[in-house]
């Protein structure tokens, strides 16, 4: 019985969890590491423990600013992958320009939001918005291009439309790439809502880490960290959970299917 | 409508030429041929000789740079109602099953749905898919997903069957069972078949006549008769007559080089 549940694949994370916990324990006890370079464990569970309401509260701000940021991408990123996609032309234009946006650290340019949008919501979601942007694209375009050119030709032999061709064969076979963009993304809008958080914000986590920072207050810092690699995980799984419900089909899945 | 064995698709000087980057290729030169209605052809050539522009050209996929191809008397300008297309991949979708990936052509055509469904399951039987129907294509073999692939283009009745290949993945073995059936189907539904094959002995054992092409640009080298009873056996691939006609055949290619593939 036991057995079984530590062999059980969910828990196999949070047992490797507990094993690098350990680690780290021991690590500081064997090479004496003093408190103010790296907080032991308890610390930082006893931080997480006593600052939990605040954490949590400023984990929502931070979550809300990844999820508007991520809609964003949804709402731009694929539709702009599918014109690039289907147009050499645009493609020619506009795909050169997004790589060399791409390149431009947001970290740099995050304090302009802020004098753009003000101290709301709006430069954490531009941030996490322009940071979650381009995977997303990526890999759509990449699903678009990959449809095999005789099941095109095949959609025009039975006479299909423009839109039934999309709707019935490219866009379902674009889905799992789609998905794998969004995956990714998701963990990069979460890291640009931080960012944004830490040019010009006094709330949510990436605000937390700042002060701990300033306040050398390592277990804190340690605690947001946590709770911030928690959002990155769960909203990762979410969007597995839903992969799984569009796209049973694909390989990636079939061990459920 | 068409008289018995009038010319169902005739083509008449029929020349491809594709503009590319580096300027224009001349795909193939002033084919002339025609194929009767009902009746088995293959193409066999060489590779790159342009087996798959003239089936597309035939399907309306693609133009004609010049000459005359038509369909039943018509000009084939664009995809054509009264064509189905098998190519060398089965190309199913991977998240339909085998009935829905059937059922396709129906949709895309907005066929009646009860009619298409029982035309379907028909054809099913016919190419023994039975207890297949609700399986995913990676559940299935090579050979079965080809034969799902040719029901979905018997889905709408066509007269006429284009084939590029169709039989190029399989293994051997499989390969001569599909060539049975594809026999016994093509016996049953009497469609008119254009088969574009390499293998110089499926044309010869499925085929009323071989068309043979040349190097490119291509042009027709030789069409021969194939009369040999129907049906026939893979047994027959052992007589001296099908011999005579495989090594006519391939005479032309030992001229030209080789059928590389
Ligand atoms: N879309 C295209 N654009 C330019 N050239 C093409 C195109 N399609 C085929 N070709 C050329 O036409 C020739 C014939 O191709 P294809 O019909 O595919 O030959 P086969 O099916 O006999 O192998 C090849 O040399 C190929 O390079
Ligand atoms: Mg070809």
């Amino acid at each position: 019985m036991l057995r079984r549940l530590m062999l059980s694949p969910t828990l196999r994370p949070f047992l490797l969890i507990i094993l690098l916990l350990v680690l780290w324990d021991l690590a500081i006890r064997i090479f004496s590491i003093p408190a103010y370079l790296i907080p032991r464990p308890e610390q930082v569970v006893g931080q997480l423990i006593s600052e939990w309401s605040r954490l949590l509260n400023e984990s929502w701000k931070t979550t809300q600013a990844t999820l508007g940021g991520f809609a964003l991408t949804i709402l731009f990123g694929i539709p702009v992958a599918m014109v690039i996609a289907y147009s050499k032309l645009v493609e020619s234009y506009v795909y050169p320009l997004l790589v060399f946006s791409q390149s431009i650290p947001k970290i740099a340019i995050a304090p302009l939001f802020v004098v753009w949008f003000g101290f709301g919501i709006l430069p954490k979601i531009i941030s996490a918005f322009l940071l979650g942007f381009f995977p997303v694209v990526v890999s759509t375009v990449m699903g678009f291009k990959s449809v095999e050119p005789d099941m095109l030709d095949l959609a025009r032999s039975m006479g299909a439309t423009r839109l039934q061709t999309f709707l019935k064969i490219s866009l379902p076979h674009a889905l799992p790439a789609i998905f794998s963009g969004l995956k990714v993304s998701i963990t990069l809008a979460v890291v640009g809502a931080v960012v944004g958080e830490f040019v010009g914000s006094n709330s949510g986590i990436g605000y937390v880490l700042q002060v701990a920072n300033g306040n050398f207050d390592l277990p804190l810092m340690f605690a947001a960290l946590v709770v911030l690699s928690s959002i990155g995980v769960i909203l990762f799984l979410a969007i597995d959970v839903v992969e799984r419900l569009m796209i049973p089909w694909h390989a990636s899945q079939r061990q459920l299917f | 409508m068409l008289m018995p064995n009038a010319p169902l698709i005739e083509a008449r000087g029929v020349t491809k030429i594709y503009q590319t980057k580096d300027g224009p290729v001349e795909s193939l030169r002033s084919l002339d041929f025609s194929i009767r209605d009902g009746e088995f052809v293959s193409v066999v050539g060489p590779s790159g000789c342009g087996k798959s522009t003239l089936l597309k050209m035939v399907a309306g996929l693609l133009g004609v740079t010049a000459g005359s191809l038509t369909l039943a008397g018509q000009p084939i300008e664009g995809p054509q109602k009264d064509v189905g297309i098998v190519f060398q991949s089965a190309v199913l979708l991977a998240w339909r099953t085998v009935l829905d990936n059937i059922l396709l052509q129906a949709e895309i055509r907005r066929m009646p749905k009860a009619e298409a469904l029982a035309k379907a399951q028909k054809l099913i039987a016919m190419a023994g898919l039975e207890g297949f129907e609700g399986k995913y294509p990676w559940q299935l073999s090579g050979g079965m997903q080809q034969r799902a692939s040719i029901c979905r283009a018997l889905l709408h009745d066509p007269s006429v069957l284009l084939m590029d290949e169709p039989f190029g993945a399989l293994d051997a073995l499989t390969r001569e069972k599909m060539n049975l059936e594809l026999q016994r189907i093509w016996l049953e539904s009497k469609k008119t078949v254009l088969l574009i094959t390499h293998s110089i002995p499926e044309a010869v054992f499925l085929s009323d006549r071989v068309i043979v092409m040349s190097e490119r640009p291509s042009s027709i080298a030789a069409i021969y008769d194939i009369d040999l009873p129907r049906s026939r056996t893979l047994d027959m691939m052992g007589t001296p007559e099908f011999s005579v006609y495989a090594k006519k055949v391939r005479s032309h290619f030992y001229a030209q080089g080789s059928l590389d593939h």
